[in-house]
């Protein structure tokens, strides 16, 4: 039960950092998933809720984040503004902005995602009720991570992501357009980062409001992506822990009745902070060469340290 | 790139356009809502101006806001994203109440408020120093480094209005006992503005505008957010400024999270910080390292604040269009800014072809 429930919760969080791990994967930081995630719930809703269409709203959500994702792109890659700054300032207006173009479909009884047990493998004991015995939008977020993941690290448009993300000069000089690709991958993770929105609204937590439910999840995403180490797999794994902390925290209350479920939720934040005090501890001089004195320390360090895609934030501007 | 013969657009121009675009954008935001948009943006107006009491509100939202604002032109200037700045208004609250729940009877109430008000500044520069203390000595990213300890602020206020400092009875999403009506900050009682929160945020502002452009202080942040390895070259210490940057944008902030706990809400609730904090980042993306812009931006954002409250009841809008508006201000200006940097580079390139022949 405790399996299915995480599964369940995390699903949408799960579709959203891996959109973000692709996006920054190529360098590019969207900051304005939490904006991006309402406003696509939204969307969704709205549209799903006019025509009656599940496929309709969650195509709805995916054009929002891929158009928002858009914007990022072209003013921070062609356009030279600050990466963040056009991200944050997303972040806030498409929150806004969704609160006042969904109004009047707050509070409304709209379409829904069905439970659709997976036949044969939903009625395998323990595993089965736990993983496959969901909806579509929650195996959709299986396939994601494994999809990502073979993409990133097995194809080879896959490794030129990496590339770019890692040096976009020695890409270009090896024939590859950083610009376009990064605009390219943009977009492609602004989609999964829409969907996760639009399975907010039919799926997680059916229906629009103010609030919605959604919000904070996009923040929480970008801290998973870096507790995540930008790795497919591991950030899924931050996103299940994170999904369990939620779980947990409803069940805390009768234990810790004083403290609220919220501060349970912002766990992933200090986890966040403590993996970029690593990142960097893993570049000191006195951890790199084998230092006798700190074999603790080293092993400790390169454990958990991860690596974030170099030119990360910084885009590709002209030709070498 | 006048030198070049190139016309250079004067800032009232970029503004004009920035203006003209997201006028335009927010004309089809409400046209796609179905609502009329010369009576939604004359009903802003109103609401914001429409009386004297109206304007008090509207000067009222501006402290926190302008505060906010003075203190993050500091971390601008040296390059810094201080998107903590949220939490730095919590912490000040925070530490605010603390003073104020703090029973030393023979202490007069001035003395009280005062010491509150030091104590919110001090909070907001203690958080603020984390977080640089975390870019300057582990190389945290500020912004994830503000993030995170926004969030851990929010779940401190969390934690204090469920646990230690729960009203008596049942504790809820109102926040904290109010105080005694002795520790509010002297106001007038039809305009509710405290004179002294008035005094501090004009003060805040001509400090800012003097250190940013007339003291050495300015130039050395200046000259670190512009090119910080040949700032280290003529001696200066960007560590050292980053910091120093911090704590004032921190102190700043801390102090309008102190305002509003003893001018404002005399308790601490949940929501103090409004997203002031991060409405300043707004703000001062739109104000061009200015402190005097960054006061008048300030100023009309909250007046699109309070105008846009009575959305709702005429007009069955949402509130949220005041910050449709903002952003839509703060994205335009950013598009044209990027317009102008790609029409430059092609006038550039022409420029090189035209004298290579």
């Amino acid at each position: 039960m405790l399996l299915a429930g995480v599964v369940a919760a995390a699903a949408p969080v799960v579709l959203a950092a891996m959109g973000e791990t692709l996006t920054e994967k190529a360098g590019v930081i969207n900051l304005s998933l939490d904006g991006t995630i309402v406003l696509a719930a939204m969307a969704a809703f709205a549209v799903a809720y006019e025509t009656q269409s599940l496929v309709l709203g969650f195509g709805a959500g995916a054009i929002v984040g891929a158009a928002v994702a858009a914007v990022v792109a072209g003013l921070s890659i062609y356009g030279a503004q600050s990466q963040v700054a056009v991200g944050f300032v997303l972040t806030l207006m498409t929150k806004d902005l969704a609160y006042f173009l969904g109004n009047p479909y707050a509070r409304l009884n709209g379409p829904q995602v069905a439970h659709l047990p997976l036949p044969g493998l939903s009625s395998v004991p323990v595993l089965g009720p736990g993983l496959f015995s969901h909806n579509l939008p929650v195996y959709f977020s299986f396939a994601t991570i494994f999809l990502l993941w073979w993409f990133l690290y097995r194809t080879a448009p896959g490794l030129n992501v990496q590339a770019i993300g890692e040096n976009p000069k020695a890409a270009f000089v090896r024939g590859l357009d950083p610009s376009r690709r990064q605009a390219l991958y943009s977009v492609c993770g602004g989609i999964l980062v829409g969907l996760a929105g639009a399975s907010f609204s039919l799926c997680t937590k059916v229906g629009w409001g103010r609030p919605q439910g959604a919000e904070g999840t996009g923040w929480i995403t970008l801290a998973l992506v870096i507790f995540g180490g930008w790795n497919p797999l591991r950030v899924a794994a931050g996103a299940y822990l994170f999904g369990l902390l939620q779980v947990l925290g409803i069940h805390a209350q009768t234990w810790l009745p004083s403290v609220p479920a919220q501060v349970f939720q912002t766990a992933p934040f200090p986890l966040m902070i403590l993996t970029l005090v690593l990142i960097n501890l893993a570049r000191r001089p006195s951890l790199n060469p084998p230092n006798p004195n700190h074999h603790w320390g080293r092993l400790v360090v390169k454990l958990l340290a991860v690596r974030p895609p170099a030119a990360l934030g910084r885009p590709f501007r002209g030709e070498c | 790139m006048t030198a070049l013969g190139q016309p250079a657009t004067r800032p009232i121009v970029l503004v004009a356009q920035a203006a003209a675009a997201a006028l335009g954008f927010c004309t089809l935001v409400l046209l796609a809502a179905g609502a009329p948009p010369f009576d939604a943006l004359a009903l802003i107006l109103d609401g914001a101006f429409g009386s004297w009491l109206r304007l008090a509100t509207v000067i009222r939202t501006w402290i926190p806001l302008c505060l906010c604002a003075c203190g993050l032109l500091f971390t601008f200037r040296i390059g810094l994203w201080n998107i903590g700045v949220e939490g730095q208004v919590m912490a000040g609250a925070v530490m605010a109440t603390a003073v104020l729940r703090w029973d030393a009877a023979p202490l007069s109430p001035g003395v009280f408020c005062t010491l509150s008000l030091a104590a919110a500044g001090v909070g907001g520069a203690l958080w603020a120093w984390l977080a640089g203390w975390l870019k300057t000595r582990s190389g945290v990213n500020e912004i994830f480094a503000g993030l995170g300890l926004n969030f851990v602020a929010q779940s401190l206020i969390l934690w204090l209005i469920f646990g230690p400092w729960k009203r008596p009875g049942v504790a809820s999403m109102s926040g904290t006992e109010p105080l005694p009506e002795s520790l509010w900050l002297f106001q007038d009682p039809s305009w509710r503005i405290a004179p002294v929160a008035l005094v501090l945020t004009i003060a805040a502002v001509a400090l800012t505008a003097l250190v940013l452009s007339r003291s050495r202080m300015g130039l050395c942040l200046k000259a670190v957010g512009n090119n910080a390895v040949a700032a280290v070259l003529f001696g200066l210490r960007p560590a050292g400024l980053m910091l120093l940057a911090m704590l004032m944008a921190g102190g700043l902030a801390g102090m309008a999270g102190g305002l509003q706990v003893t001018a404002v809400y005399h308790r601490l609730i949940p929501s103090i910080s409004s997203n002031y904090g991060y409405l300043a980042l707004l703000v001062v993306l739109l104000s061009k390292d200015r402190a005097l812009v960054a006061a008048l931006v300030a100023f009309g954002f909250a007046a699109l604040n309070v105008g846009s409250v009575q959305l709702p009841m005429a007009l069955k809008l949402d509130s949220s269009l005041a910050g449709v508006i903002q952003g839509a201000l703060a994205l335009a200006a950013m598009g044209v800014g990027a317009y102008k940097k790609t029409r430059m580079k092609k006038w550039i390139a022409g420029w090189n072809h035209d004298n290579t022949f």
